[in-house]
């Protein structure tokens, strides 16, 4: 007979403390711990970049739910990553206006930029394509989104431009806070618009 | 629209105090005006009054379905202070999900002038006695959500929030719920599931929100825009909100425009403006070098109309009248470079993509769709594929799904079925996709779509 080995995990262990009262507080703005389930996803992936099998079982636990209906949940929506990611993960409008503003050759630029198609991660880790709905920046597509940063106006080049300033930033280093992303990705946003306006 | 003369506070109520660079501060938006409709529900009239003004305003939402706001509002349960039967909350929820495609009116309302968002919450909750609010907010809207957030803080500081609202018994709590994706978390019952933290999968109605809602309790879902006429029709009142459009319904519109035209963008003008006016005097036209073929003009689920439509003015029976919607009142324009087929695709793509997969004619309706669409731009399409698609369009039609996702996936494909019907003949008899060349934005898209002439494009 086979044994399956099952192992009980305590998130209080596998849980910061930071993590463990950032959804505390969501919980008492909400009027169940369910419905604190979308929330706290975000909250362990901003810390810790995706939400791995474990940290999927540490919340189930923490907010008193089946891991089986988290998991339902965690994969519905599309901003919760169930797969590693890399530092940065590019979403890029493929909806109507960046259609019809040819974001399709910068996609093509930055697939080949990268050597990655969609879903996949550099090898160094940098960098993860995903595409996305319209980002509401339709008026100056077409547009990409980085970290917190949405990135308008897009051409190959400036799309490059783009990238090679995020690697430049990190010195190659793939790991780091997760939450230093936006502003890393602000600086480079601002550096680029003055390169344009120059 | 930073400009804040009296002239344009009036005409333009929603968007004079826009500043997207640094929105203005409690403070300063009390200073321009701002909290005096709140003062004056809380202050001075009875819940039901308020509701009069909003229903004899006829203000209808601003979310695409275009549905009065003061009639919703009353389908809502009032009890007594201390009446056993109550519920012990009331919800009000805020629809901040924007997420159709070519509509981007509510970031910039609430980027460029969160207390507004914030003040009409205040009014609305206080109109139905709901004692708890939710903003909820798409996730990649960051922005939006610091900012809101910020007023939010403002607000409670200041007492405008949280107990004994300005020495008032009124109370209530408000929050930004930032979402973690999916378009269908736009339909009023499926963003309640997603509140509560489930799958965002439409609830059947009845029970309407209004009486069973988030929690089972009694709730309200609106459109951020919506929610923004609110203080200025407390203030100034209904009378002063039917006057701004004179031609039709009642009110201004935030009005947009995007695809290759000279200079795309969002203006607040009065409702019934024609489609000309939009797309010629504010948009510019389109394009240098570049013919109109057809328009959506109230977001991707909404029927094309053609150049003919153009004097059509932009109010909701208008755009009925001419086989079509308001919908959130964003023109997605398409050029005579862009393939219609192309269009239609990447369209009926997004609605398969973001289907919630509940009901089968929508899940497995759409990605037939774009199977077919697909082959028919890749230049491998047949002439029984033209029937199948207007097949497709009866089976997923209103009635046949669970909520109106489907229909709204209808709507572009079974129009461009009917005006571009040459175009899609034309890419099966050729067995290529005629549109291609240096107009072309697509054109090195995929190597599968077959270009007349031989080079690859899509
Ligand atoms: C698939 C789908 C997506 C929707 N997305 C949104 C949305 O992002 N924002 C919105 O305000 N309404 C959206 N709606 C409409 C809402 O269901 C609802 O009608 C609206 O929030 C009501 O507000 P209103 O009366 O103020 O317009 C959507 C509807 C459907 C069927
Ligand atoms: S129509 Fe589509 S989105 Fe709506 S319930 Fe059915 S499957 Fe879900
Ligand atoms: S379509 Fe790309 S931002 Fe709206």
């Amino acid at each position: 007979m086979q044994i399956i080995k099952t192992v009980t995990l305590d998130y209080r262990q596998y849980l910061t403390e930071k993590e463990i009262s950032e959804i505390e507080h969501e919980v008492t703005i909400m009027e169940t711990r369910e419905s604190a389930g979308i929330e706290a996803l975000k909250i362990v992936q901003s810390h810790r970049g995706w939400i791995s099998d474990d940290s999927l079982n540490a919340i189930a636990q923490l907010l008193a739910i089946s891991s089986a209906q988290l998991e339902g949940v965690a994969t519905f929506y599309n901003l919760i990553y169930r797969q590693p990611v890399g530092r940065f993960v590019i979403h890029i409008c493929d909806s109507i206006s960046c259609h019809l503003n040819g974001y399709q050759k910068v996609l093509h630029a930055i697939k080949t930029h990268l050597g990655i198609d969609y879903g996949q991660t550099t090898e160094d880790g940098l960098f993860t394509l995903l595409s996305n709905v319209c980002l509401g920046g339709c008026d100056k597509a077409p547009v990409m989104m980085i970290g917190q940063q949405h990135y308008e106006y897009l051409t190959s080049e400036k799309a490059v431009a783009i990238l090679n300033g995020l690697s430049q930033s990190t010195d190659g280093n793939s790991s780091g806070d997760f939450l230093d992303k936006a502003e890393v990705g602000a600086t480079i946003d601002a550096k680029i618009v003055e390169v344009k306006n120059d | 629209m930073t400009n804040s003369t009296s002239q344009s506070s009036m005409l333009q109520p929603l968007t004079h105090l826009v500043n997207l660079s640094q929105p203005l501060s409690l403070k300063e938006y009390i200073r321009e005006g701002g909290y005096q409709g709140a003062k004056k529900a809380l202050r001075e009239l009875q819940p039901a009054e308020v509701l009069a003004i909003i229903s004899d305003s006829n203000l209808k939402g601003r979310g695409g379905a275009g549905f009065p706001t003061g009639m919703k509002w009353s389908c809502v349960p009032m009890f007594e202070a201390d009446d056993v039967n109550a519920p012990e909350h009331k919800y009000l929820v805020c629809n901040a999900d924007e997420m159709e495609p070519g509509t981007f009116k509510d970031r910039m309302l609430m980027e460029g002038v969160p207390h507004q968002l914030v003040e009409a919450m205040i009014i609305s909750a206080y109109t139905i006695g709901a004692d708890k609010a939710y903003i909820f907010l798409r996730g990649e809207y960051h922005l939006s959500a610091k900012r809101l957030q910020q007023a939010i803080d403002e607000a409670y500081s200041e007492n405008w929030l949280g107990k004994n609202i300005q020495g008032t018994n009124y109370q209530l709590d408000l929050y930004v719920h930032t979402s973690a994706g999916r378009y269908i978390c736009g339909e009023e019952t499926a963003l309640i599931n997603a509140l509560e933290g489930k799958r965002a999968i439409p609830r059947a109605k009845p029970p309407f929100p209004q009486v069973s809602g988030l929690f089972g309790k009694p709730t309200v879902v609106n459109n951020v825009e919506t929610f923004c006429n609110i203080p200025h029709i407390i203030k100034n009142g209904a009378d002063w909100f039917k006057q701004l459009s004179p031609k039709s319904d009642a009110g201004t519109k935030i009005y947009a425009a995007c695809g290759r035209v000279k200079t795309p963008g969002l203006w607040e003008l009065p409702m019934g403006v024609t489609i000309r006016e939009l797309l010629y005097g504010h948009a510019g036209g389109m394009a240098d070098g570049l013919k109109l073929k057809g328009l959506l003009p109230g977001g991707a689920s909404t029927d094309f109309l053609l150049p003919e439509h153009l004097d059509t003015p932009m109010d909701f029976d208008s755009i009925a009248k001419a086989g079509s919607r308001l919908g959130t009142g964003g023109l997605i324009v398409l050029d005579d470079q862009n393939c219609p087929v192309g269009m239609v695709l990447n369209l009926i793509r997004f609605f398969a993509q973001e289907s919630c997969g509940w009901c089968t004619p929508c899940r497995d309706g759409t990605p037939w769709a774009v199977e077919i669409l697909t082959r028919i731009e890749n230049g491998q399409g047949q002439a029984r594929d033209l029937d199948d698609l207007a097949n497709l369009c009866d089976f997923m039609w209103l009635g046949k799904t669970h909520c109106a996702l489907a229909p709204g996936a209808v709507e572009p494909l079974k129009s461009a079925l009917k005006y571009f019907h040459d175009d899609f003949e034309q890419h099966i008899d050729k067995g290529c996709c005629p549109y291609s060349g240096s107009h072309s934005p697509s054109e090195i898209a995929s190597n599968v779509a077959q270009a007349c002439g031989g080079h690859a494009h899509g």
